[in-house]
């Protein structure tokens, strides 16, 4: 009794915010990644897409960038171009920085930047 | 079960006293210690269901009802929808981590005061703190928030006709103005340090912003001795004929605010900006490169957008890139984008300050 609704019940909950940071080649393949497996693959694969396409839109523009920093009012998003892959960054913003566990944990190229 | 006391008095009593519904424990108690600091030191209850709430709400009166949505059992809109319907004096603030356009249009349809998101609280705390202050404080007494597309001719001529006494008190940003109304007689006005007739036709040109009736103030001296309507005539024939020199004045605004911004520019030390409206073609200072700058920035803005949603990381605040030649900011404020490009020796760590405050100051 109730074995479907078992099987296929959705689980009430929000979607967590990637944490870590992958390398990418030209083609947006990740090569390494220290994100959390448990993250959905198609979310990583978007992320590493969009910062190409930013990246080659700027060298189109004639403007081409070697970092990218995206802000979001949840995640930070930093970007090295890497010959034509990145090394990508992922920060999720916490309410209270001060009580963040691993706030020592900050992109050098950001960090360079003071962004 | 208390008693509730009735008219002024009940006022009195629940100036100050504030509920907070969320069914996280630890949020509430932080909520809760945030709150008592606040200028009206106002008291502050917690209810963790929406049960709980409704319950508190029927035993007490109070002010202000601070609400989350996703709760269990009862969500926050239906909380809402009830407190609506049985309390419709009390101030409702969502406070929520759904960042949804789908449930803000919902909340604000249900009539709250103010929606907000749990992650732009924690960025604007001051902001939002000030916020509750003011509906803490706003007199409830009479009044109402706005009346949409209506003039302020219109407005006036309402009132009178209705015969109405009331201090009609106008914001147009920082600008405050007040017009009294005895009778439905217009008997004094007030603009930036103008009286009398000369504030009222100073008032009659502001095209937007907002109004509130505050109660009437009866023995407001008299300083203006015309009718109303002998003051409306006399201010649309000055405001025709203003319109035959305004041609002149617009294009004087336009070289003076060319010149501003090429100032603005070399003194900020900025190495050019783009602005984007939403329609039409951008503006640019310091560059030539316009149009590459401009599909740039809008494609790598709406990319973002898109990652951003995907996410469910919150709304994109802005992009920043650089390289060895300069570092660039994307960034949106009032409907235009703005590319701003700064040489590489200006990071200083307050790139992005330095970036809001010259956009700020852009369309001075």
């Amino acid at each position: 009794m109730g074995l479907l609704k078992k099987l296929f019940r959705r689980q009430a909950g929000v979607q967590e915010l990637p944490s870590g940071s992958l390398t990418i080649d030209r083609n947006g393949n990740t090569i390494t990644s220290t994100i959390s497996s448990s993250y959905p693959a198609q979310l990583v694969r978007e992320i590493s897409k969009n910062v190409l396409k930013i990246f080659s839109e700027a060298r189109d523009a004639q403007s081409p960038l070697a970092e990218i920093n995206i802000h979001f009012a949840s995640l930070r998003v930093t970007a090295r171009e890497l010959r034509g892959g990145a090394i990508i960054f992922l920060f999720p913003q916490v309410a209270m920085p001060h009580q963040m566990p691993n706030k020592s944990v900050v992109a050098p190229a950001a960090a360079a930047n003071g962004q | 079960m208390e008693e509730r006391s009735s008219g002024a008095d009940a006022g009195m009593e629940n100036q100050s006293k504030i509920l907070i519904l969320d069914d996280e424990a630890d949020w509430l108690e932080m909520c809760r210690e945030m709150l008592v600091q606040l200028p009206s030191k106002p008291e502050v209850r917690t209810a963790t269901s929406g049960a709980h709430a409704v319950a508190q709400l029927d035993a007490e009166q109070f002010r202000l009802l601070i609400c989350d949505l996703k709760m269990p059992r009862i969500d926050g809109l239906q909380v809402l929808a009830i407190v609506r319907r049985r309390f419709p004096d009390l101030r409702t603030v969502v406070l929520t981590g759904l960042e949804d356009e789908e449930f803000r249009s919902r909340a604000y349809a249900l009539g709250v005061d103010l929606f907000w998101l749990k992650t732009d609280m924690q960025q604007n705390m001051k902001m939002f703190l000030d916020c509750l202050e003011s509906l803490l404080g706003r007199d409830m007494a009479d009044g109402f928030r706005g009346i949409q597309n209506k003039s302020l001719m219109d407005i006036i001529q309402m009132e009178c006709l209705s015969r109405n006494s009331t201090l009609l008190r106008l914001t147009r940003g920082p600008l405050i103005a007040k017009i009294w109304l005895q009778d439905g007689e217009l008997i004094d006005a007030e603009v930036q340090g103008a009286h009398g007739e000369t504030a009222f036709r100073k008032i009659l040109y502001w095209k937007s912003g907002t109004f509130e009736n505050l109660p009437a103030e009866p023995n407001h001296p008299r300083a203006i001795q015309k009718s109303v309507n002998a003051l409306l005539l006399e201010s649309a024939q000055s405001m025709d004929e203003s319109e035959e020199q305004q041609t002149e004045i617009i294009e004087k605004t336009a070289h003076r605010k060319t010149v501003w911004r090429i100032s603005l520019l070399t003194r900020e030390g900025a190495e050019f900006v783009v602005a984007l409206p939403p329609e039409g073609e951008p503006e640019a200072w310091g560059t030539q490169n316009v149009e590459l700058h401009a599909k740039w920035a809008r494609r790598s803005m709406e990319l973002a957008r898109q990652l951003g949603e995907r996410l469910e990381a919150g709304p994109l605040s802005y992009i920043g890139g650089s390289c060895a030649e300069r570092n660039v900011l994307v960034l949106n404020r009032d409907n235009k984008l703005f590319v701003v490009s700064w040489p590489p020796d200006k990071v200083d760590g307050q790139l992005l300050e330095r970036t809001k405050k010259l956009v700020a100051s852009w369309d001075s």
